[in-house]
């Protein structure tokens, strides 16, 4: 098995998501509130991931852009679940080492008086391990 | 009634009034939140991977604790009540997940046996309307909300994802419309209400969160509202930071100023 394989059987499995099931509506990617900001689309990670194209993905700024709102999820008619993918996929580039996308030491410039703790613990949690 | 408390860390810090609202209300209405000891901040976010085990350890610390009281565990914060629930449903229906995470557990002196999702999980709102009562609540109300019009804003985290979160309707949800109505107020019909105010991604990429939260905001306005409610301070942040004079206020503040357990300070 190569690489592209051996992380592509690894995205599958942590995120239970099957690919298969998939029937190519498009509704996730509709509804996506971060349609604009991404690269690939969510149906396009249902189908890359479904074809091994998976590099690609985990190049892409698309798996930094996800909001994790659930809305694919609820309204895939096909119950696929497409951002259960995005977050695998993005784990399997931040877990690398030196790949995180976000430190700590980052935050101070970030920060506003009004930001809540909520939101730098969240995106510490999206974005590094 | 005594019910077990997970305030999470902004209601300890940037949303201390979500946390001081909650509880006298809660008091005013015969519920005593009982906060539950050592607690630790749930993480914001629910990381869905099935492989991902120390970072749901803290909600599972806090379900054993509310399990082993006897009493269902509450949480105001939307995003603490979203992590929790999850990782309450991951530990019903996922055995591996479980037993990983029992064997983590079996290390801490604090934790006896095993935990497996025994303890019930209840938003604040879930316990108004379901334990209180929205009649109860509205015999209560002392100062009425006056017909305001209040734009009601569930964002993600109370709804989804529906099959574990179980609230209400995920696309036409009532909750939070019914609790404003016993309050004296008029709720505005809006189609934006469930959706995304941009969350985490204001540090990441903060012009996707300002256009997030800008189509949110305008839905409500163009809806007729006045002000808007949330039960959940990233929203908050977010919407307040570009909402162009429209107040964004939790729930809790519109039911302490309802209640009378708090002067009207806008």
């Amino acid at each position: 098995m190569n690489r592209n394989e051996l992380i592509r059987e690894q995205v599958l499995r942590s995120s239970g998501v099957n690919p298969r099931k998939c029937m190519r509506c498009g509704k996730c990617s509709g509804t996506c509130p971060a349609y604009d900001e991404m690269e690939y689309h969510p149906h396009q990670f249902v189908y890359m991931v479904e074809q091994g194209d998976i590099e690609a993905l985990m190049r892409s700024k698309s798996i930094y852009q996800c909001l994790s709102c659930f809305a694919c999820v609820d309204r895939c008619p096909r119950g696929v679940e497409p951002a259960r993918l995005v977050e695998a996929l993005r784990l399997a580039v931040i877990r690398q080492k030196g790949m995180n996308r976000l430190t700590p030491d980052d935050i101070p410039a970030l920060l506003d008086d009004e930001m809540p703790q909520q939101a730098v613990v969240s995106a510490l949690r999206k974005y590094a391990k | 009634m005594k019910v077990s408390y997970f305030p999470g860390c902004t209601l300890r810090t940037k949303a201390k009034e979500l946390d001081v609202q909650a509880r006298a209300c809660a008091e005013k209405l015969g519920v005593e939140l009982c906060e539950i000891e050592n607690w630790q901040c749930c993480g914001g976010v629910f990381v869905t991977a099935r492989d991902e085990i120390a970072t749901k350890l803290s909600s599972v610390r806090a379900l054993k604790a509310a399990a082993d009281a006897g009493r269902p565990l509450v949480t105001v914060c939307a995003a603490c009540h979203n992590v929790v629930k999850q990782t309450n449903a991951a530990m019903q229906s996922d055995a591996e997940f479980a037993a990983k995470v029992n064997r983590y557990m079996a290390q801490d002196k604090d934790f006896s046996g095993e935990y497996h999702g025994e303890a019930g999980v209840m938003h604040y709102l879930e316990l108004l309307r379901d334990e209180v009562g929205f009649e109860k609540v509205k015999e209560a109300v002392v100062h009425s909300l006056g017909g305001r019009k209040i734009a009601a804003y569930y964002g993600c985290m109370l709804l989804r994802p529906a099959g574990v979160m179980r609230m209400d309707d995920p696309e036409n949800p009532r909750i939070m419309e019914d609790l404003l109505r016993a309050l004296g107020a008029e709720p505005v019909a809006w189609p934006e209400r469930n959706e995304c105010c941009g969350g985490y991604i204001a540090l990441e990429n903060p012009e996707a969160a300002c256009k997030r939260s800008r189509s949110v905001l305008e839905s409500a306005r163009n809806h007729g509202a006045e002000l808007l409610a949330t039960a959940c301070p990233l929203c908050r942040y977010n919407l307040a930071k570009h909402s162009e004079g429209m107040p964004v206020l939790y729930f809790t503040e519109l039911l302490a100023r309802a209640l009378g357990v708090k002067e009207d300070a806008e």
